[in-house]
């Protein structure tokens, strides 16, 4: 599944935000991307934060292309592209996006501990408050089309799936960066995933322009 | 990372761990040691895909640089990686080396953490540097990394003296282009010439190598005015910064149009350099990530410069990381001003507000992994109030809630030591309701003589080493105690059980961690006893490849909301009223919450 909310088309995607929880697979998904961008000819520079964050915390990690990049850092409120693996951590790390941005983001949801022990609330509507701030967002069933596509390990990939019709690069460049950040026996499935959610994505814009 | 000798000229993205591990392999290294610790793990990780390198993992950062030591006194181009806080294991070895002086070039990496992302403290390691009289390198991108990494081998064997490189976390672990080069192949004889004037630190010996050291300061000092890595980059005269390492790109964001004068060598600075660029801007700043490392030393050959407050105003903040914003904003905000300033205080409470603006969103820090095998020990520390001293690896996470059960945690080791110490200030009973806990890595890191120390002054302290096989925080490396080296091959095993036996305990027990009976009974009957116990807590990391089972099965018709499964904070059973809701994509069948539900409502998967 996935869904398109549009008010306004990004013209760039320069600056990524990717916000994940420790173990979900976006620092794959950070490097996967930076990798299409170097492949394409850009400076590309990105900075992810290891360590205490594999441990079910909350991962931020940042992609820069242009034709020259100092800071590997995103300025917040200077990200083109808010990409993330779960609801609550793409509202964390809204405001990282600027006005008139992208935002793909996961339907999963992964409670934080403090969810979980029930002293405090997994926030609701997340979809609409991010429906009614950012100029597009992609809502996607990442681990169903994961699952459906043979590993619910893929959902990073099939978000980077629902994300590609917004980035100039052709299927056969996005395989090759996917094949080279993968290993052997899971690329087949990714690449399964990114397709279905390719063609999802692409399938649904058609419908928001008719 | 490509090793491929096709590959050669091209450009590959790497991290700045890589690029340094690259950087080192085309300048012929030969033997590589270290410590897993973030952010500096990669580095070792990286050389082990080059087969003509020694590359180990060593028990603690104080080992590896001896046994790097060891190398550089045969000749050979040696490279030692570990965190910040690792410098200080390794601090003793390193302040001598530094009179003994290199033979092979030695390059000692100090990844540090500003804005303590995985880490105890935040500390500055180019003040290392100065302590020791040791250049110290700051790269300020991947590319940089590699070619500085390659330089400090030149640079160590010309002046004699071990190098060090200072990465940062947004180095480490940051990504940029690197262009890849051919391997040096050291043409260099290897050879053990005997000489104790030079390799013995006796007194004697010693005495004569500070002189020597103090003259090699002076060259050093020279050596840095006309360093290719200290770089002026002329612009707009009205401001001028003093930077380097990742605060330059930071700079170079927010003030293209400035002049820069970037440090590259960052101890000891080029003097001159720095006098003849501040007479030529109207404003001088000096932005550092870390201590105000570069303002004292500029202070103290009376140039004025503003940066963090020394002896003048308090631009920019003395905590956690810098970013573009924090540059941008501090500048202008003094510049606007005319030169008053906010206090420090002032500047650290502003510095710590865009965290305050997520506030009221459920936090999400790291918890015990869902299967994690201390969280049966932890859950039966909880049960019993046992108090906990702690140490430094994943279940450092049991001070989290619902745990709340580490009590103390210093550093490497400090587990055992901490319970000694308690014991010795409020008696044995306290040892009656107290445990140290510690990883099987951490251990054998600097466990072992703490818990000698134990039998030694007749402590009566429980010691659980909490052994899940590996050194899981860091990403799963090899140690002396797990059976694999690190290349990932087959290596001698020490016997901890045996170990423990040889220190002195005679009560050693080994239990299954994921049976928390078995887990209890053995906790309950150390800490009754009135000698020194261990308990070894045993069970690979649940994310060690293939320990993941099926998801457990949840049925609802038997749930009596009796919420004792909670007890265990497992992140895959959430709280949904009184009872649970599984999540089977976190699930990782441990079975542990099984053992816990009297009325069966949580159960195995049938096979």
């Amino acid at each position: 599944m996935v869904e398109v909310t549009s008010r306004s088309r990004p013209e760039r995607i320069d600056n990524v935000v990717i916000a994940s929880v420790g173990g979900q697979g976006g620092i794959l998904a950070t490097r996967i991307l930076a990798s299409l961008f170097l492949n394409q000819g850009w400076e590309v520079k990105t900075s992810e934060v290891h360590g205490m964050a594999q441990r079910g915390g909350s991962v931020e990690t940042h992609v820069r292309r242009g034709q020259r990049v100092h800071s590997p850092l995103v300025p917040r409120g200077e990200a083109d592209l808010l990409l993330a693996l779960e609801q609550l951590e793409g509202l964390r790390y809204l405001p990282w996006l600027r006005p008139g941005g992208l935002c793909v983001c996961s339907t999963e949801r992964i409670a934080p501990v403090s969810v979980t022990l029930g002293n405090q609330a997994y926030p609701g509507e997340i979809r609409e408050t991010l429906g009614q701030t950012v100029g597009t967002l992609v809502w996607v069933d990442a681990l169903g089309i994961a699952r459906e596509a043979g590993n619910v390990r893929a959902a990073n990939v099939a978000l980077l799936g629902a994300l590609s019709p917004f980035i100039d690069a052709s299927e056969q460049e996005w395989q090759e960066a996917i094949w080279a950040d993968l290993p052997e026996r899971v690329r087949a499935v990714n690449l399964a995933a990114f397709r279905m959610a390719r063609e999802l994505t692409t399938a649904e814009m058609g419908r928001g322009k008719a | 990372m490509p090793t491929n000798s096709t590959l050669e000229q091209a450009v590959v993205l790497l991290s700045g761990n890589e690029a340094i591990a690259r950087g080192a392999y085309e300048a012929g290294v030969a033997v590589a040691a270290g410590y897993p610790g973030t952010p500096s793990t990669e580095i070792i990780e990286a050389l082990v895909r080059y087969p003509d390198i020694w590359v180990q993992w060593s028990p603690n950062e104080k080992v590896a640089l001896e046994v790097v030591i060891g190398a550089s006194f045969a000749g050979a181009r040696t490279l030692v990686a570990m965190k910040h806080v690792g410098l200080n294991v390794a601090a003793d070895p390193f302040l001598t080396f530094c009179y003994m002086s290199t033979n092979g070039g030695t390059v000692i990496v100090s990844a540090d953490d500003p804005g303590m992302h995985s880490s105890q403290n935040e500390q500055d390691n180019r003040q290392y540097g100065r302590m020791a009289r040791t250049p110290v390198l700051v790269p300020s991108d991947s590319q940089e990394a590699k070619s500085f990494t390659e330089a400090a081998f030149d640079i160590s064997e010309r002046f004699a003296t071990p190098v060090i490189l200072r990465s940062t976390t947004r180095l480490s672990h940051g990504r940029s282009p690197v262009k890849l080069g051919v391997r040096k192949e050291a043409a260099r004889r290897l050879a053990f010439e005997r000489n104790p004037e030079r390799f013995v630190t006796l007194p004697a010996h010693a005495r004569s190598w500070h002189p020597r050291v103090e003259e090699r300061l002076d060259a050093l000092r020279q050596f840095a005015e006309d360093c290719p890595f200290n770089r002026l980059e002329w612009g707009s005269k009205e401001i001028g910064f003093v930077t380097g390492g990742v605060a330059y790109q930071y700079v170079k964001e927010a003030f293209p149009e400035a002049s820069v004068l970037k440090l590259g060598l960052a101890y000891p600075i080029p003097r001159e350099l720095i006098r003849r660029f501040a007479s030529e801007v109207r404003y001088l700043f000096v932005v550092e990530e870390g201590d105000p490392f570069w303002e004292e030393l500029i202070l103290a050959q009376g140039v004025k410069v503003a940066g963090q407050g020394v002896a003048g105003p308090c631009v920019f903040p003395r905590v956690g990381e810098l970013s573009v914003e924090i540059v941008r904003s501090a500048v202008k905000e003094f510049l606007g001003a005319g030169s008053a300033s906010a206090s420090a205080g002032d500047r650290q409470a502003r510095a710590g507000k865009g965290a305050a603006e997520t506030v009221s969103l459920p936090a999400r820090p790291p918890v015990l992994c869902p299967g994690c095998p201390h969280r049966g020990v932890f859950y039966v520390l909880a049960k019993h109030h046992l108090i906990a001293t702690g140490d430094i690896g994943c279940y450092t996470l049991g001070a989290a809630p619902p745990f709340n059960n580490i009590d103390t945690c210093t550093c490497m080791g400090s587990s055992i030591g901490h319970a000694l110490g308690l014991e010795k200030a409020l008696g044995r009973e306290f040892s009656r309701r107290a445990v140290a806990v510690i990883g099987d890595s951490t251990f054998v890191h600097s466990g072992i003589a703490p818990l000698i120390d134990v039998v030694y002054n007749r402590g009566t302290v429980t010691v659980i080493i909490l052994d899940n096989g590996t050194t899981a925080m860091t990403g799963h490396q090899g140690h002396p105690a797990s059976g694999w080296d690190a290349r990932r091959q087959p290596a001698p095993r020490i016997d901890l059980e045996a170990l423990c036996r040889a220190c002195g305990v005679n009560d050693v027990q080994v239990v299954d961690s994921y049976d928390l009976k078995a887990v209890e009974r053995a906790i309950k009957a150390a800490v009754a006893r009135e000698e020194p116990s261990v308990v070894i807590a045993r069970r690979p990391c649940v994310l060690l490849p293939g320990m993941r089972k099926p998801p457990i099965r949840f049925l609802p018709e038997k749930c009596i909301d009796c919420g004792a499964c909670f007890r265990l904070g497992c992140p895959a059973l959430e709280k949904n009223g009184r009872r649970p809701r599984l999540n089977e994509v976190l699930c990782t069948g441990c079975l542990m919450c099984v053992q816990l539900c009297k009325p069966g409502a949580l159960i195995a998967q049938e096979a």
